[in-house]
């Protein structure tokens, strides 16, 4: 199990079109993958568990990862917030 | 025998056709039956029927999505890409799930019953975004229902050339597949002159009468039916008299709407040479198309109320400058009039917890609520601000009745520009100005044109607070008319006294779409006339006949009249000769 910490930066937060983005890139690893966000977590695989954590521009969330391809999938996922959820 | 069915005149023209009832199953009610429960032994064969409902309501949404994609862009389907998200999703299926091993459920309640309450848990979230998301949680619910029952999806791509479509309502997905080349007509139980039926039918030109409450039921498949989108009348299966004077009433429509047609490109300037512009009103960005279709050559009153109401918070900056951009931007290099939040204690706004008032119509509306909410006033004015770099901007403050006001209004502008320059943001030449709709203000308009760059005369509540007659109340009717020599001395004075301080005077309220109204407004010298879009060809008609020298003769004629009846007789009877 791996995890690391980023601050989402893009003006909408994790919603909409960036959080549809994020589980897109997701859904593309075998491993389990969980977000926490202010204490709460959402598997990063469900458009509806990411919505409703209702993350918003500068918070902070957790990305953790397990099983195969793990630190793989940490590394684009995280990549990915850091860039803004711009689209790949 | 024929049968006529009265309903809302949605958009204008008349068709004939044979009619094609569609009962979209997406919007239909197919709630599964709640009793039954499956046996143990059922359920593996149950999550295996769900696994295939879901695979196939996913490969449908896809196809849709690519359809609407190549037709009508890719932020027109965006929303079917995020249903087919969302009907993937594991705790979706996670909770479908549990209702078929735990509850005994059979498949179509389980995966009803699960989008049912997720739906229920978005719509808590106080968010618009997370509202459409319940919404499309439903659409889902149902799609899942109707793949386990396996009922074909209702489509309306399969209509034949020259049909009347007729439905119960249409969802976007089914306007978003609407074939404009083979729909002569729209005919609906439900929807009103808002909906988003109503206002794709006037983009696409096509008749549409809705709100008739009976045409699914009175109507049969095949049924000859003819459609008068002005009136709002539903011929079904006329006789031979009637259809061939159906027909000759099409054919005549057909015939002006070309002729129309014709002067959308043409300039709106008289036959001496003297511009008066003809221009459109909005409700919203979706309106644009009718703007450009009506060939207006610039919106005169934008109403940004649209962002404000049905919603549970205010709009933020973002929203309302995406908004304002999209608008300038579609419309550049045509000027754009916006018009700052021009609500009351009558529109229920709950967010702003505005007190009931006695008279609303005489209370904190308007400018006036925004010179006390200054927050919700700087964010628009931000907003509208930061939109300026992309089009041509006219920022108008509603209801001013002194010139405090004004002043007041002013200073927040300029103090938000500066705060936005501060941050770094590029803000272009654009110009302020009052709406002159409080008999005070048309008074002053002298005192008033010295410390704007232009005057819109609103007629509708001009005439309310001159006549003191709500405009609502039937029983006033006549006193509700812009023809009162009360009402056009205020604006006669109103434009004399803004082309003495060298600015333009235009009119956006009701009366500056009646086409008998056009020759006395342009011999008073109104710079702009401002109206629905579909009114814009006929009075850009009308100016384009005039000479400015007549139209002073009228103007002199009408205002030694002395009662609105013999005024507009007099002025129907011009404009007939035209």
């Amino acid at each position: 199990m791996v995890r690391a910490t980023v601050k989402v930066k893009n003006k909408v937060g994790l919603h909409a079109r960036p959080a549809a983005l994020f589980v897109q890139e997701a859904m593309k690893y075998p491993c389990k993958i969980i977000v926490e966000s202010d204490g709460k977590r959402a598997d990063a695989k469900s458009i509806l568990q990411v919505l409703a954590l209702g993350v918003k521009c500068g918070q902070e969330i957790s990305i953790i990862t397990e099983g195969e391809n793990e630190h793989t999938a940490l590394q684009k996922l995280v990549s990915l917030v850091e860039n803004g959820l711009e689209g790949a | 025998m024929a049968l006529m069915i009265k309903g809302i005149p949605a958009a204008p023209g008349i068709a004939l056709g044979n009619a094609v009832l569609y009962v979209p199953n997406n919007t239909a009610e197919i709630c599964p039956e709640t009793q039954k429960k499956i046996g143990p032994e059922q359920v593996e064969e149950e999550l295996r029927r769900v696994r295939e409902a879901v695979a196939k309501a996913s490969d449908e949404l896809k196809d849709i999505g690519s359809q609407v994609s190549k037709k009508a862009g890719k932020e027109a389907a965006e929303i079917f890409f995020a249903q087919e998200m969302m009907v993937n999703d594991p705790s979706l299926l996670e909770s479908i799930t549990k209702n078929i091993t735990e509850r005994f459920l059979p498949a179509e309640q389980s995966c009803y019953l699960a989008c049912l309450e997720m739906a229920e848990t978005m719509e808590q979230i106080p968010d618009e975004y997370f509202k459409q998301r319940a919404n499309d949680l439903r659409d889902i619910g149902k799609r899942l229902v109707r793949c386990l029952k396996g009922i074909p999806e209702t489509s309306l791509d399969s209509l034949e050339d020259g049909s009347v479509l007729v439905a119960p309502d249409l969802a976007p997905s089914d306007t978003a597949s609407l074939d404009p080349s083979k729909v002569k007509g729209i005919v609906l139980d439900h929807g009103g002159k808002t909906g988003h039926t109503a206002i794709l039918a006037r983009s696409l030109g096509i008749p549409a009468v809705v709100g008739t409450i009976q045409a699914t039921s009175s109507i049969c498949a095949g049924d000859l039916v003819a459609v008068d989108g002005e009136s709002g009348e539903v011929l079904v299966r006329p006789d031979e008299s009637l259809v061939s004077e159906v027909r000759k009433r099409a054919e005549a429509y057909e015939k002006e709407r070309q002729r129309l047609e014709k002067l959308r490109d043409l300039p709106s300037v008289t036959v001496d040479g003297r511009r008066v512009e003809t221009s459109a009103n909005i409700g919203s960005p979706k309106d644009v198309p009718l703007v450009l279709r009506a060939g207006a050559e610039g919106v005169g009153l934008f109403r940004t109320e649209f962002l404000f109401i049905d919603r549970d918070a205010m709009p933020g900056e973002e929203e309302q400058f995406a908004a304002y951009r999209e608008v300038l931007e579609r419309l550049s290099p045509r000027p754009v009039v916006i018009r700052t939040l021009d609500i009351g204690g009558d529109k229920e706004i709950p967010y702003l917890n505005l007190p009931a008032e006695d008279n609303p119509f005489l209370g904190v509306r308007a400018i006036r609520l925004c010179l006390k909410e200054k927050e919700l006033f700087k964010t628009q004015l931000r907003a509208l601000l930061r939109a300026s770099r992309y089009g041509n901007l006219k920022i108008m403050f509603p209801m001013i009745a002194t010139v405090d006001e004004l002043r007041e209004a002013k200073r927040i502008l300029g103090e938000v520009r500066r705060d936005l320059e501060r941050e770094g943001h590029e803000i272009t030449g654009f110009e302020v100005g009052i709406m002159v709709e409080i008999p005070a203000a048309a008074l002053c308009a002298d005192v008033l044109a010295r410390e704007c760059d232009f005057f819109s005369i609103g007629t509708n509540d001009l005439v309310q607070y001159t006549m003191a007659a709500d405009r609502g109340n039937p029983e006033l009717g006549s006193l509700s008319d812009p023809f009162h020599p009360a009402v056009l001395r205020l604006i006669e004075r109103t434009i004399k006294s803004g082309h003495e301080a060298g600015i333009w005077v235009g009119m956006c309220g009701e009366m500056a779409g009646i086409p008998e109204a056009v020759p006395l407004l342009v011999g008073m010298g109104i710079d702009e006339l401002s109206m629905a879009p579909g009114s814009v060809p006929r009075c850009k008609e009308i100016v384009r006949k005039l000479d400015l020298k007549r139209a002073r003769e009228v103007k002199e004629a009408v205002m030694k009249m002395t009662d609105a009846k013999e005024i507009r007789a007099y002025l129907l009877n011009f404009v007939s000769k035209l």
